[in-house]
Parts: C-alpha cells; structure tokens; sequence
C-alpha cells in the first residue's frame, strides 16, 4: 500500500487557506508569499523546497505560530493557529539547545508544561534518549556533542513533549553528507515510530524526495505554490531509495521546476 | 645531508611555525612572550639609568621604586591605600553593575526601551567624566560618595550598552524554542535569555572592571586623604618620581589581577559555553 492513499483519505491536520505575508522592508511593502493554499493530512510527511527568499522558512514559522499572516489563515484540526503551541515541536537548523543543560536537561525542560507525572517524564526522557541514540550521553553538555548529535537533541526536545506536529527548519542543512544521510534515516524511523505530522524545510532536493509522501515546490518572489507532487516510493525507505529510477524521474523533474524560477530570479536581478 | 644541514632545515621550520597566520603556538612559547616585552623594558629602564642617561628626576632607576614600594609597604601606607582604593572601586563598579544589568536586559529585549535609553546612554558615554568633578562635588560632597559617583559615571555607561549587545547576540531561535515549548515571556527572560547571554555579560563584568581602574585616579583627584590615586596626585605636588612610578605600576598590577580572576571565574562557572575564552 502506497502512504499517500492512507494520508488523503483523512481530515486535513493543517490547513494553509489562502494564505499571504508581506514584509515591510524600509517603508516599502514587501510581498514575502503571494497567496498558498496547501492541505497537509494527518501523519503525513510533507517537504517544502525551492529557491532561497521563496518564502518556505517564513511559512514554516507562520505554521509554528512564530510569525503572523498578512492575510488568509492556518488551521490545525480545524482550529486557527494563535501563536506558537506544545501541538507543535520546532526543529531548527541552527540546533538551538540550551548550552547550559545537558543533554537530559534540554529535553526535560520540554516537558515541564506538560501535565505528566515526574515518574512519566523520567520515562518519556529516557525513551527519547533512546530513540535518538543518544544512550550514555545523557550527562553530556552540547558543547561536547558533534553537529549530528546536537541536532538529535533537539528533534528529541521537539517531539519529547508529544506534539502531534513536528515542524522542521533545514534542520540538516549545517551537517556533512555522511551525517545527514544517517539523520534523515534516524528521522524517518522516529516518524514511523511516534506518528506525527511532518513538515519539512529543505533546499536539498534528494533530501525532499527521501523523506516525503509529498514535496511542494515554492516559486519566488512572490512565495507561491509551483508545484505538489506525491512522491511514491515504497516505504519503509533506506539510502538504496536514491537509485530508484523512480527517485530519478522524481528528481529531474523537481530540479527542472527549481532551475526555471532560478533563472527567472537572475534575469529579475538583473533587469 | 650533513646533520648541520638538517638542523638548519629543523631551525628554519620551527622559526617559521612561530609566525603562521592565527596558528597556535606552544603553551610555554606563548607565556615566554608575555613575560619578554616587559623583562626587555625593564632591561632597557635598568641600563638607561644605570649610565645616567637621564637624570633620576626624570626616570628614577628601578631599584628607586622599589625601594619606594617597600617603604610603603613597610610603613603600613601601601595596604591603607590599596584597601580604601578597592573599596570605591568595587562599591563604584557594583552600583554601576546593579543599575546596568537590568537596564541592558531590558534594553537587549525590548526595541522601546533600547529606543528611549540608547541615544541618551550613547551621548552622555562620551562626555569626559573630568570635567563632571566640580558637579560631582556639588552632589556628592567630598567624601567617598564622590569618588564612587565618578567611578559610576566612568562605568555604567558603557557597561549598560555592551550588556545590551551582551542580550542581543544570543540566538534568536533559542527564544523562539522557549516558545513553541509554552514558556511565557518572563519565563523565557529568566530561564533562556539570561543564562545564554551570561558568560558574555561575564565578559563585560571583566573589560568594565578595567575601566573602572583606570578612572581611580580621576575619582581621587579632589579632597581625598587616602587611596593609590591620591598617592599618585600628592607625589606630583613635590615631584616624587618614583612614588608616582611606583603608584603607576601597582594599580596596573591590580588591575591585572582582578583581569585575571574573572578570567579563571569565567572558565569555573562557565564550562558548558561553547565560546572559548
């Protein structure tokens, strides 16, 4: 059974309705995102790519309720977003621990909102530690962490509380090759495991395409939808998923549609 | 190849590895540094006045100042100085710390406050603390509330806009986690943005407390009885060279021993931070 047919068949979990934002950048209005309608179905994997200044970070944040619309709404179950809330984890690409905490401490802090017991929060601490392999790390300080193991942490300190949305910033934008692929195979598990709705920044092509049910294309300037496109690969997914012919097909496509709004971008600087 | 040869080649690379662009050197090599510029300039003060070069007047020879320093020391003066000049010193640094801790935080975070205080903060920085005595007097009278009003005046300032940048250069998204975690905005004040802009507000308590060094003299200028700075002022009155030398030289000292306890209090308290310092 493909995901993608098990997605749509629910009620949208997040719903962009018409949604635009304008900046003013020195008295001038800026048109930062035109006008994005996307439905994103519970449990589902959703990448967002497309060229830089297209607006996909600024949507991310306007779904985290870190920033507002100019106009349109942003539904969750139904219910407008006001303001940032524990239904929702953040991941960024910057990592974002607190330095001062170890490692335990980072994720824990997460929880002290939530209604658990202390028994439970021990618990859900442990098992986060766990899930991201970070087991005998636990009285590490981030300092001492690799970039891979910063940002476990804090997809841990995301998801730790149990939002049913996890919301992601180029979170694997700052690490090699090597470590990227780990994480994303590290995150795919994670996903299949707590079920939650994912939606992910990146403008690493493969990177959308490994991990999403589907990869939405932004244009620039302004933000808007330029393309959505269900990626039917088998899953469970591995780092073999890259040779697919299928992937290939996938990818030239979305690379085509990327490079046509690049193009169109340089010509638009340079006119 | 001859060993000479190869010990050439040895000498040449290790010449060589001192001076690379920001490569590091070892421990010993780097301290060795330190210690030389003052030995060669103390050879240099030691040789200019051991052939008369200069009259004594001018430069009194080394041993002039610390026969100087040991007289004070032995009569009891130098420690009745030194105690009442770290007295302003830290009470002055204090109240400029207690006052500018809350106003940089405020003024890190909040654009109105940072808009109502940065202009006044900015101007009044550069205005020269001198010239406020007579007005500090007027205030302050001639005790040491005086003196610790132009150490404040020499500090705060300053302190209260580093403090600010201190704030502002914390990661915005560290803010932004604290919220998508449910934390309220007093929460995230106290329990984010404090403890990740500590150790550079550690660094400011650190670069501060120099200043406030070197303004003790300014601030023991008029109607003081006591302290390093008066030493200094009343030796001027009957030339006294190496008092003045000598006064120099131990607040220099001083200060760099309070530069160094904050350093080493810096590392202690703050061994998670991922800036080296």
């Amino acid at each position: 059974m493909s995901s993608l047919s098990a997605h749509v068949a629910r009620d949208a979990k997040i719903s962009i309705v018409g949604v635009g934002k304008n900046f003013n950048v020195s008295g001038r209005d800026l048109v930062a995102i035109e006008k994005i309608d996307l439905d994103i179905g519970k449990n589902e994997f959703v990448s967002i790519v497309g060229t830089s200044g297209c607006g996909k970070s600024t949507l991310l944040n306007m779904v985290g309720g870190l920033d507002e619309p100019t106009f349109g709404d942003i539904l969750i179950d139904g219910r407008p977003v006001n303001g940032p809330g524990r239904d929702r984890g953040f991941v960024f690409q910057t990592y974002s621990l607190f330095e001062w905490m170890t490692v335990e401490g980072n994720i824990r802090f997460a929880l002290e909102k939530s209604a658990f017991s202390k028994a439970e929060k021990t618990e859900l601490v442990a098992h986060f530690v766990h899930a991201v392999g970070l087991s005998g790390f636990e009285k590490a300080f981030p300092k001492q962490l690799s970039g891979g193991m910063r940002q476990r942490v804090a997809i841990a300190r995301a998801l730790v509380y149990k939002p049913s949305i996890l919301l992601m910033d180029e979170p694997f934008g700052a690490l090699d090759a090597q470590t990227r692929g780990m994480m994303q195979e590290l995150l795919l598990q994670i996903w299949d495991d707590h079920k939650v709705t994912v939606l992910f920044v990146t403008h690493d092509v493969d990177e959308a395409i490994f991990l999403a049910d589907r990869v939405v294309v932004l244009a620039s300037r302004p933000g808007r939808i330029k393309k959505v496109m269900p990626i039917e690969l088998e899953r469970p997914r591995s780092f073999e998923v890259l040779t697919d012919p299928k992937f290939a097909v996938y990818k030239r496509e979305i690379l085509a549609d990327i490079r046509e709004e690049t193009l169109k971008l340089m010509a638009m600087e340079h006119s | 190849m001859t060993d000479q040869a190869r010990d050439r080649g040895k000498r040449a690379r290790k010449r060589k590895g001192l001076l690379r662009l920001r490569q590091d050197i070892p421990d010993g090599v780097f301290s060795a540094a330190g210690i030389a510029i003052p030995v060669v300039l103390f050879l240099l003060w030691w040789a200019v006045t051991a052939l008369e070069l200069v009259r004594p007047l001018f430069l009194p020879s080394p041993w002039s100042v610390l026969e100087e320093g040991w007289r004070q020391l032995t009569e009891g003066i130098l420690f009745a100085d030194a105690s009442v000049s770290i007295y302003r010193i830290l009470i002055g640094w204090l109240a400029a710390t207690v006052v500018a801790v809350p106003i940089g935080i405020l003024m890190g975070n909040y654009k109105l406050i940072e808009g109502l205080l940065e202009p006044l903060i900015s101007t009044v920085r550069y205005m020269p603390v001198v010239a406020l005595i007579p007005l500090s007097i007027l205030w302050a009278g001639i005790g040491d509330g005086q003196k610790i009003l132009i150490l404040f005046l020499g500090t705060f300032f300053q302190q209260a806009l580093m403090i600010m940048d201190n704030v502002k250069n914390i990661d915005l998204n560290l803010i932004r986690a604290g919220q998508t975690l449910g934390f309220t905005n007093n929460e995230i004040l106290r329990r984010i943005i404090l403890p990740a802009a500590l150790p550079g507000i550690w660094d400011t308590f650190r670069i501060t407390i120099g200043w406030t060094w070197t303004y003790l003299v300014v601030a023991e200028l008029v109607a003081a009885n006591a302290g390093l700075g008066r030493r200094i002022m009343d030796a001027q009155r009957y030339l006294s060279t190496d008092t003045i030398l000598f006064g120099t030289l131990f607040i220099g000292l001083l200060g760099l021993l309070t530069d160094y306890l904050f350093k080493r209090g810096g590392r202690s308290l703050f061994k998670w931070s991922s800036q080296t310092r």
